[in-house]
């Protein structure tokens, strides 16, 4: 089965070769169709419209709340579930992963089952604070930020993990309280930990579809976010949805670029 | 608390259990001296020196520094890490790699309400008393062993603690530079007021910073004392060991050590009954293809085993009735073709054994 190619051994048969060559056009050609059909003249023109500035423009505000939301819970989750032992560890860490599999439009019945007019605590929410989720803004950022928070959370809490903790004993030593110990020892060598985990959270908002549609909706200026729009522009203005797209494949390459060192770095 | 007749020292009553350790220490350690210590890996060392610095709850016990009850588990207090006086320079540094060597330094003193300005002036004086005011704006990893060593010795110092705690100061060094940072260490540690504890496995170590050896095996103190004491009088195998002594235990009286397993030393020395230990210089060792004649009250028939050169001498391990080893000339070894092993006739002069009591 092996034979010497070039002075060395050959250990992969041709076969496996062939079956990985489909799948790397697999992943190719999708992303060369949106290339090859981009209409480059117009991208400009298409980028200039009013609707499509307003989806970008609202998908950046979301995605940035929703990544600010995550650094603010996912970061002091991390480091509990990372550092302090109680019981049902587990079942926590279990369940603020379970955003990454669970299917989005689950997710965003779910967060209408729990935040909306008549939900477990949305009802509360109305009634006392006359505060309404569900197709507003703010709910928009919270689906958002229901799917994407464990991708900080998972990377952030690896950080902890991995953190020298002796460290933090040296800092205590010299006397630092708790506090200050978290924030002028552990933050600072968690931090590209955490920068990581941030950005990939916020792509993953910046891409979310499904749970935003379900939970927040699709109303232009408020809860139409860029997927959103390019579901929509694709029945009606093709080039715009490719447009767009192509936007959305320009971030999620700058993000693999910016984060080669952590993924990519030794492969 | 502490009776004014105290100055100011470190009173330390450790007990704690940790894995397959047992910690079952009592210290009473005084100003101004350092304090070595010594034994071997697992003793228990570090943890005591963490259990010291509040890093490790104590089972049971109190620690009183400078009239300070730093843990007391009877009272039920125990002070939090930061909030005792005490310095530690650890094995590896520990110094924190996102800041430079001047922020390093004055990290305690801010920890301690100092105000940035002045805590950057007195962490720069610090640097510049060990030396390293050209380097304060180096990151650790920019540092060389010894460099990092005298930051981390300055950031223990500048928060002016009455405890410092060394853990193995110069086990990360190699060879050439531990020489010479140890000279350093020793100046600096001579110009400390408070109490030093400096814990590590290497002898030399030990007695080149140290005024006062304490010897810790298995969790507990064996021997405390100068170097010169612990050297001339070992109480433990690790001990007689380090030092390069033949040391045996026994029930002394009417001239011979009784070992056991039946086996006895003459010495005019053993004369008071009682549990001794016996103490042989592997130079008064005298080895002999046949059996001697003469004076020497013990002779017994062995058999020779590993060489080791140690300076001009070889060291013969003898296994036997009495294991010994013997430090013969190079001579004696061709002489007695002592490297083809084999039945040896070993002979010690009664008056060449110590016994000193248990």
């Amino acid at each position: 089965m092996t034979r010497p190619s070039r002075g060395q051994p050959r250990s992969v048969p041709v076969a496996a070769f062939a079956l990985a060559a489909v799948a790397a056009l697999f992943f190719v050609l999708p992303l060369a169709g949106l290339i090859w059909r981009a209409p480059w003249a117009a991208v400009g023109r298409e980028l200039g419209a009013r609707e499509v500035r307003q989806a970008l423009r609202l998908s950046l505000v979301c995605s940035l709340w929703a990544t600010a939301l995550s650094l603010a819970l996912g970061v002091p989750l991390a480091w509990v579930l990372a550092r302090a032992s109680f019981p049902g560890r587990r079942l926590v860490r279990a369940l603020t992963t379970l955003p990454m599999v669970l299917p989005p439009v689950v997710g965003g019945v779910a967060l209408l089952l729990a935040f909306g007019r008549r939900g477990l605590v949305g009802q509360y929410l109305d009634q006392w604070f006359g505060v309404r989720l569900p197709f507003t803004t703010a709910g928009a950022v919270l689906a958002e930020t229901f799917v994407a928070m464990p991708f900080l959370v998972i990377t952030a809490e690896a950080g902890f993990r991995s953190a020298n903790r002796r460290f933090e004993e040296a800092a205590r030593t010299l006397g630092a309280r708790p506090w200050t110990v978290f924030r002028r020892v552990t933050l600072p060598l968690v931090a590209p930990s955490l920068a990581a985990g941030a950005v990939l959270c916020w792509a993953r908002a910046l891409g979310e579809f499904g749970a935003t549609i379900t939970f927040a909706g699709n109303f232009p200026g408020t809860t139409q976010t860029t997927p959103l729009k390019v579901y929509l522009l694709l029945e009606s203005r093709p080039d715009a949805a490719i447009v767009l797209s192509l936007v959305l494949l320009g971030v999620s390459l700058a993000v693999l670029v910016g984060l080669r060192q952590r993924w990519l770095g030794s492969a | 608390m502490t009776a004014p007749t105290h100055p100011a020292h470190l009173q330390a009553d450790v007990a704690l259990a940790l894995g397959d350790l047992a910690l079952d220490v009592s210290l009473d350690l005084p100003l101004g001296a350092t304090i070595a210590l010594l034994g071997p890996n697992g003793a228990g060392k570090t943890t005591l020196l963490r259990a010291l610095a509040g890093l490790q709850p104590l089972d049971a016990g109190r620690v009183v520094l400078d009239g300070l009850v730093l843990e007391d588990t009877a009272a039920g207090v125990r002070l939090a890490p930061e909030q005792r006086p005490i310095g530690v320079l650890f094995q590896d540094y520990l110094l924190f790699p996102h800041l430079s060597a001047l922020e390093n330094v004055a990290f305690g003193l801010r920890c301690r309400g100092v105000a940035r300005t002045e805590a950057r002036r007195r962490a720069l004086a610090w640097l510049d008393r060990v030396g390293l005011g050209d380097r304060a704006g180096a990151r650790p990893r920019a540092l060389s062993g010894g460099q990092a060593q005298r930051v981390a010795l300055a950031r223990a110092l500048a928060t002016d603690p009455q405890l410092l705690l060394l853990d193995e100061p110069l086990s990360a060094l190699d060879a050439a530079t531990r020489l010479e940072v140890r000279r350093e260490l020793r100046r600096h540690l001579a110009s400390f007021p408070g109490v030093r504890l400096l814990v590590t496995h290497d002898p030399l170590e030990a007695i080149a910073l140290a005024d006062t050896l304490v010897v810790l095996e298995h969790g507990r103190v064996v021997q405390a004392g100068t170097a010169a004491d612990v050297s001339a009088r070992p109480r433990s195998r690790y001990v007689a060991e380090l030092v390069g002594v033949n040391l045996y235990r026994g029930a002394g009286g009417q001239g011979t050590v009784a070992l056991a397993g039946g086996a006895a030393l003459h010495s005019p020395a053993a004369a008071t009954p009682g549990d001794v230990f016996a103490l042989v210089h592997p130079r008064a060792v005298s080895l002999h293809r046949r059996a001697p004649e003469g004076t020497p009250r013990n002779v017994w028939k062995g058999v020779a085993g590993s060489l080791d050169l140690e300076g001009e001498r070889v060291r013969v391990r003898v296994a036997g009735p009495i294991p010994i080893v013997a430090e013969v000339t190079p001579a004696a070894v061709a002489e007695l073709a002592l490297a083809d092993g084999g039945e040896v006739w070993v002979s010690v002069k009664a008056a060449e054994v110590e016994v000193y009591p248990a």
